[in-house]
Formats: structure tokens, C-alpha cells, sequence
């Protein structure tokens, strides 16, 4: 009872459970995903996390790995990624090179053949050795198959993938398992915690959607934001804690461009206390701006207002 | 309780959140798992696994509620227990012969919660679909529950004449008042539930295939979920990947001369590939007076078509022709059109100082891989058609496609120009509806990927 997966599912008994081992890790989980990994465990089925940039849609699987003790598989996903950099390879080098090696045992095993008929008899006894487990380099999704143990499989970003790639995903989503046409099926021993993250860049599709429980990541609540920092930037006043993120989240009733999101206010956190800040003031917001907002355009629609904001930001 | 989930499965699904057969079987599943006992763990986990985007999560939020408020209802009936009938007050010998009455009187509330479900699986209340059928079902109801017994013994309590006989009938009266407020409630909330989708997919199917000039201004935000679901339909069909490795085809040239350096020894294998070009289209929109009542919804489709296809250059003009895709990417729709119409629109059409005004400053961005695409009714005012400068369009770009919101029979009448205009048009069609738009717009795309 003492490999990593037995502890797995010992681990994830209960909601409850899951919140508080995520909070040991520095994750702070509302209730909904906690309950997600639950049911994906129970279930075995993998997860489609989607959010605005930044929310802590791969933290989530990062700290999940951690707290889980299980290794993490990542597989960042881009525009032409097709099963060979995914799924395995072919060592094409390594199998030329014991071909040109082999050549003269090659030459030994054909002496005895009279024809050629023979000779290629004798040949396809061994053909299938260069198509065999050892010239096959394993990518991601193979190696978080393979995983004894069970794996926390990331892929990250899979809307930026094209859409062949999602259903070749399919299979192994669904049964945890991939097909090698020279070699067979290889089947997870211990099926992996998948999960999937997207940006929404374009819709998934509905098969994919199927096969996934899923999981939205609002931008969080107040309270729970305060709660995130103050897990992630150690040493931080409270007080600072309620003020950065009031002012955070009245940034957000704004029409920005691109929303701060948690990463962003964990940024911004971390410069402050760097700045040995202990309270907000106009100054140090305005020359400090630029670690939450990314545009040009969004600095220029605030600036005026940030006196107004960091005064009000200053009662909390 | 496994009918309590196909219920409400069926409610979602009324709600327009899609659920498949697998995903009934893990809804299933997940209710084994986690159990009715916690609500909150029960309705999170149950989202997890059915609402797969984020529209659908708040659908399903708002449904949840609305199928588990059963307790509340009879908190409710609780709380108003002074104004509810009085009970054991009555002669049980009066009311034996009907049971409702036996039930309204001295039944208990989840006792009266209960019947009132059994007669509406009964009846089929979960088959609503009109917001008119509500009385028919709550009288359905109501008799299932034997409703005119108990009409009937309340006339014939009020006819004995006896103090205890009036007495009791009024009692009765006021337990059958109560009775339907409760039904009618039942049954308006099934309506919620089952049905109060059914009547907007009516009418997104109606407006679909209505001319675009006699789509009222009140279906705008309807009009506009319609054209952005299709739009981003098409998207998807179409903004697939646009460059294939064809795995298995050797490009033998270049596997050699990269493995030169091996002695000719192919290490490094390159396979052949085909690239597919993204499409470039640009649009260019009349939104004069002659086309008043259908510009709005021509700007609407435009602004879904950009946000979906990246490379997308739109332009409008009634007198002078602008460019509108920075207006169309930074705005909303609601700021975007109204901005458009008053910069330029609803004046007198000159398609010959558009097209000039075109030629001028954008020409250039037409090139061999461009579809131009106009929206108009090509009707000139007696101006200058400026076939010319159709013509060299026609020259440039790989394709020009006229959609033209009059029928046919009317092109060439008056003032149009369409039939000269149309020399120079590979493709010129009618596009009166939401319906012809996703018809060729889908056209357009397919050709580029045919390619």
C-alpha cells in the first residue's frame, strides 16, 4: 500500500479532502474544483479546464501533481502538432544505424539461402525488430501511459492545436489507450489524471466537450482572491492583502482590454512587498501599473482614474 | 430517485444544454459516487460533469435551482399555515366521500406536495410546451387529483342547508382556492423548466428564414445570437489547420541535400507537405437609404464574421466608402452598428465614388488570394456606375461575390446597375435571409479549402 497511486486514491476521499491537501500545497481550491477532481476520479475521466489567461488553470494541475506526489507529464500544444511529437516516434536514425551495422551479420544469416525467395524468407524472420518497443521513442501521451505508477498528464492549451490533433486525442481521452499500428494497443496500467486546458481561441468540439467533465474558472470572489495571495507571497501585511485586491478587482469593472487576472495580482503582490509597500498610495500604484496591465491603451484609460481608485481601495 | 434525474436531464436539455447518452450514464455514475445527500457537492458535481461551457454552467446553475426547490415550496405552505385551512375542525363523516377533500383537510403538506406530483407525472405536466397550455394542465391536474368530486359535494354540502353543511363547504371552498394557487404554481414552474426554450427556438427558427429588410428592430439581440452561432459554425468548419504534413510521402529531393552532411545517408527524413492559404476576404457593405432596412443586419453579420475569421478587412459606404474594421473589432455590437450608421450610412448610394474612393486607398490590399465580397442593392442614383474600376476589381482578386438583398426579377429596374455590375461579379446571388447568408458564405469558404 505504499507506490504513489494507492496513496492517489487514498488521498481523494473526499471534497473536503481535496480542498484542504490543494491548500497544503499553496493551491487555494474553491469548492467546484475540488469537486471536479473528485468526480474525475471517480470516473476516470479527464478534465477540460477553461478560463481567462492566468486564473490558474495549469497551476491547478501543476499543484495537483504536487500534492498527489505523482509525477506531471506536460504537453504544451501549438498549430501543427501532430501524433509524432505527441504519441511516439520512430527512431529513424538509431534504426539506420544498426542497419548499417548489422550489414555484415546480414550478410552471415543470407549465406546459407540458395535463392532469393530464401533469402527474403530468412530476412522477414527479422524484420519486425526494427519496428519494436526499443527504436521507439516514447512523447508525452505514450510516456504518461506508461507511467506504473499512474501521472498527472497536462495538455496544455489545446485550443491552440488544430482540429485532427483533437480527435486523434479521442481515443486515448476516452479509453486510455493508443494503437500503434506496427506494434498494438498499449493500455495505461493506471490510467492517468488528465488534464486539458483552453483559452477559448476557438471552440472544442462537441466530441471532445463529451468525453471531458468540465470545468469553468471565474475570476475569483474577493475573499477568495485575498486568500490566494496570501498563500502565494509569503510575508505579506493583511492589511496591503485587502487593499491591492479591492483595487484589483475595481480594475475589473473596467473596460480593459485584458483583465488582470490571479497571476497578475500575484505579480503585483510580490513587487509590492519587494517594494517594502505596506500600504497602497497613487505613487507607488502608477509606477507600478505596468505589472498588471498589459496594454498600452488600458494604462492610458486608467491613469486618470487611479487616485479616485487607490482612495477608495485605501478603506479596506 | 433515478426518474428525479431523467427529469432532470430533460429539464436541461428543454434549457438547451445538450446531454448524450454517455453523459447521461456518467451523470448517472456521478450521482453513484457522490450521493442526494449533499446538495451543493451534488450540483457542482453534476455540473462538472454536464454543462461543458461556460454559458451552460450558469444555464445549469439557474436550472438546478429552479427543478430542487420542492423544500422551499413547502416552507411556503408553512409559513401561511394560519390563512390555510383549519383542520379536524370538520365532520370527517362529511368529506369521506372524497379523498382530495379528506387530503386538503387533513393530509399533510408533503402528503398534498406528493399528490400533486403524482397527478402531474400523471397528466404529463413535463410535456408543456406553450405558455397556453398552462390551464389546460393545471385542469388536467386537478381532476387527475378529483377535483370535480369534490366540486360536487361542496354544492351539495351548500344545498343541505345545515350551519355544520355551509360551514364546511366554505372550509372546502377555501381548501380548493388554496389548491389551485398551488397548482397553478406547479405547473407555471414546470413551465419554466420544460418549456420557456421552446418558444425562443420557434422564433430563431422563424427569423432565420425571414427577409433580412423585415426583421423588426426588437429582434436585433435574438437576430444577433443567430448570426453569431452561425458564424462561428462556419469558423470552426473551415479554420481548421491549414497546413497538412502528408505523413508517408518522402520528399526525396530534400531528404538528400539535408543529408548531405551524413554522406547520403538519410538520418533525417523530410516529408512532403501541402500548405493551404488562410483566406483573405474583404467585405465592402452599403448602408444607404436604399438599403435602410437591411443594413443593420448586413453590419451584424459582418461584426460575427469578424470575430471569427482573423483576416477580415470590412469597409461601408453610402456616399464615401471607410474602412469599419477597427470599429468592428473594438466595440461592441451594440456600440459598433449604431456608430457605423451614423458615420456614414442611411445617405443617398453613389456605388461609382465607393468604388473610387476604394480603389484609392485599398486596391492595393486585394491580391490574387482575396475574396471581395459586397453587400448591396446596386442601385447608383443616376450616378457613375464606374464599371472600370468593378472591372480591374474583377482583374485582382481571386474571387468577387455580390450579395444582393432585392430578387432577382428586380435587378436592372430603375436606377439598379446590378446587370452590369453582375459582368464583373463571379458569383452575384440573392440574399434575403439569414438563411441564404450561411448558404453562401459556407460556399465561399468551401472553395478556399477545395484549393
Amino acid at each position: 500500500m505504499t507506490s504513489p497511486i494507492d496513496t492517489a486514491a487514498q488521498k481523494i476521499t473526499s471534497v473536503d479532502a481535496i480542498v484542504e491537501g490543494l491548500d497544503g500545497v499553496g493551491y487555494i481550491a474553491s469548492h467546484r474544483i475540488a469537486t471536479s477532481i473528485f468526480v474525475a476520479q471517480n470516473l476516470t475521466k479527464p478534465i477540460l479546464v477553461e478560463g481567462s489567461a492566468g486564473v490558474g488553470k495549469t497551476e491547478l494541475a501543476l499543484s495537483t501533481a504536487n500534492w498527489l506526489g505523482l509525477p506531471l507529464i506536460r504537453m504544451q500544444c501549438y498549430e501543427g502538432l501532430d501524433e509524432s511529437k505527441a504519441l511516439y516516434e520512430w527512431k529513424y536514425g538509431k534504426q539506420l544505424l544498426y542497419t548499417q551495422i548489422l550489414k555484415d551479420k546480414m550478410g552471415d544469416v543470407l549465406t546459407g539461402a540458395s535463392g532469393l525467395d530464401e533469402a527474403m524468407d530468412k530476412l522477414h524472420g527479422f524484420s519486425d525488430l526494427f519496428f519494436s518497443e526499443q527504436f521507439l521513442e516514447p512523447r508525452p501521451l505514450l510516456k504518461a501511459l506508461r507511467q506504473k505508477h499512474g501521472a498527472v498528464l497536462l495538455i496544455d492549451e489545446i485550443d491552440k492545436s488544430d482540429e485532427e490533433f483533437e480527435a486523434f486525442l479521442l481515443e486515448i481521452l476516452s479509453a486510455y489507450q493508443v494503437s500503434i499500428p506496427e506494434i498494438g494497443t498499449i493500455t495505461a496500467t493506471v490510467p492517468p489524471l488528465v488534464f486539458l486546458t483552453s483559452n477559448n481561441m476557438r471552440e472544442m468540439g462537441d466530441a471532445l466537450k463529451r468525453r471531458c467533465l468540465h470545468l469553468f474558472i471565474p475570476l475569483p470572489e474577493e475573499k477568495l482572491e485575498r486568500r490566494i495571495v496570501a498563500a502565494r507571497v509569503p510575508g505579506i501585511a493583511d492589511r496591503l492583502t485587502r487593499q491591492l485586491v479591492a483595487f484589483v478587482h475595481m480594475l475589473r469593472e473596467q473596460d480593459l482590454k485584458k483583465l488582470p487576472s490571479i497571476s497578475e495580482t500575484i505579480d503585483w503582490a510580490r513587487v509590492l512587498v519587494l517594494m517594502n509597500a505596506e500600504a497602497l498610495d497613487t505613487e507607488l500604484v502608477r509606477n507600478t501599473l505596468n505589472v498588471l496591465l498589459k496594454h498600452e491603451q488600458d494604462f492610458t484609460a486608467v491613469d486618470k482614474s487611479i487616485p479616485e481608485l487607490t482612495n477608495k481601495a485605501k478603506r479596506y | 430517485m433515478q426518474q428525479t434525474l431523467t427529469n432532470f436531464l430533460r429539464a436541461l436539455r428543454a434549457m438547451e444544454i445538450p446531454v448524450s447518452p454517455l453523459e447521461t450514464i456518467d451523470a448517472h455514475r456521478t450521482v453513484d459516487a457522490v450521493g442526494f445527500a449533499d446538495r451543493s457537492l451534488l450540483r457542482d458535481s453534476l455540473c462538472v460533469t454536464l454543462a461543458k461551457s461556460e454559458e451552460e454552467v450558469e444555464k445549469f446553475d439557474e436550472c438546478f435551482d429552479m427543478f430542487f426547490t420542492r423544500e422551499e415550496f413547502r416552507d411556503r405552505r408553512e409559513a401561511d399555515a394560519d390563512t390555510a385551512p383549519g383542520k379536524s375542525e370538520t365532520d370527517p363523516a362529511l368529506i369521506a366521500e372524497s379523498p382530495l377533500a379528506q387530503l386538503l383537510l387533513e393530509g399533510s403538506e408533503s402528503d398534498l406536495a406528493q399528490a400533486l406530483e403524482r397527478a402531474a407525472a400523471a397528466t404529463g405536466v413535463a410535456n408543456i410546451r406553450y405558455a397556453t397550455q398552462r390551464n389546460l394542465f393545471n385542469r388536467r391536474m386537478l381532476d387527475q387529483m378529483g377535483l370535480r368530486q369534490m366540486e360536487r359535494m361542496i354544492a351539495a354540502l351548500n344545498r343541505s342547508e345545515t350551519a355544520a353543511g355551509t360551514a364546511a363547504a366554505q372550509r372546502l371552498e377555501a381548501a380548493r382556492q388554496y389548491l389551485f394557487e398551488q397548482a397553478q404554481q406547479y405547473t407555471a414552474r414546470q413551465f419554466q423548466l420544460y418549456a420557456r426554450f421552446a418558444g425562443e427556438q420557434l422564433r430563431a427558427e422563424f427569423l432565420v428564414k425571414t427577409n433580412l429588410s423585415a426583421v423588426e428592430l426588437r429582434d436585433f439581440q435574438r437576430m444577433h445570437r443567430i448570426v453569431r452561432r452561425m458564424a462561428r459554425k462556419l469558423a470552426t468548419r473551415y479554420n481548421r489547420r491549414r497546413k497538412h504534413t502528408r505523413r508517408g510521402v518522402l520528399d526525396v529531393r530534400r531528404t538528400l541535400r539535408r543529408n548531405m552532411a551524413y554522406d547520403g545517408i538519410p538520418f533525417e527524413t523530410v516529408w512532403k507537405q501541402t500548405r493551404i492559404e488562410k483566406p483573405k476576404i474583404v467585405v465592402i457593405c452599403d448602408v444607404s437609404q436604399s438599403v435602410a432596412a437591411a443594413a443593420r443586419f448586413l453590419l451584424l453579420f459582418l461584426y460575427s464574421l469578424n470575430e471569427v475569421i482573423s483576416s477580415l478587412r470590412a469597409f461601408a459606404f453610402s456616399g464615401n466608402l471607410i474602412e469599419i474594421s477597427d470599429i468592428l473589432e473594438d466595440k461592441s455590437v451594440e456600440a459598433a452598428i449604431p456608430e457605423i450608421l451614423e458615420k456614414i450610412g442611411f445617405r443617398p448610394t453613389d456605388y461609382g465614388r465607393a468604388l473610387a474612393d476604394f480603389d484609392e486607398g485599398y486596391m492595393d490590399s486585394v491580391d490574387r488570394s482575396t475574396t471581395v465580397m459586397i453587400l448591396g442593392d446596386g442601385r447608383t442614383n443616376d450616378t457613375d456606375p464606374r464599371i472600370d474600376l468593378m472591372r480591374k476589381l474583377h482583374d485582382r482578386a481571386k474571387s468577387v461575390i455580390w450579395l444582393n438583398p432585392e430578387p432577382e426579377t428586380f435587378w436592372g429596374t430603375g436606377d439598379s446597375e446590378m446587370p452590369r455590375y453582375r459582368t464583373f461579379c463571379h458569383v452575384a446571388t440573392t440574399c434575403s435571409t439569414v438563411q441564404d447568408l450561411e448558404r453562401i458564405i459556407d460556399d465561399v469558404l468551401k472553395t478556399y479549402f477545395r484549393t
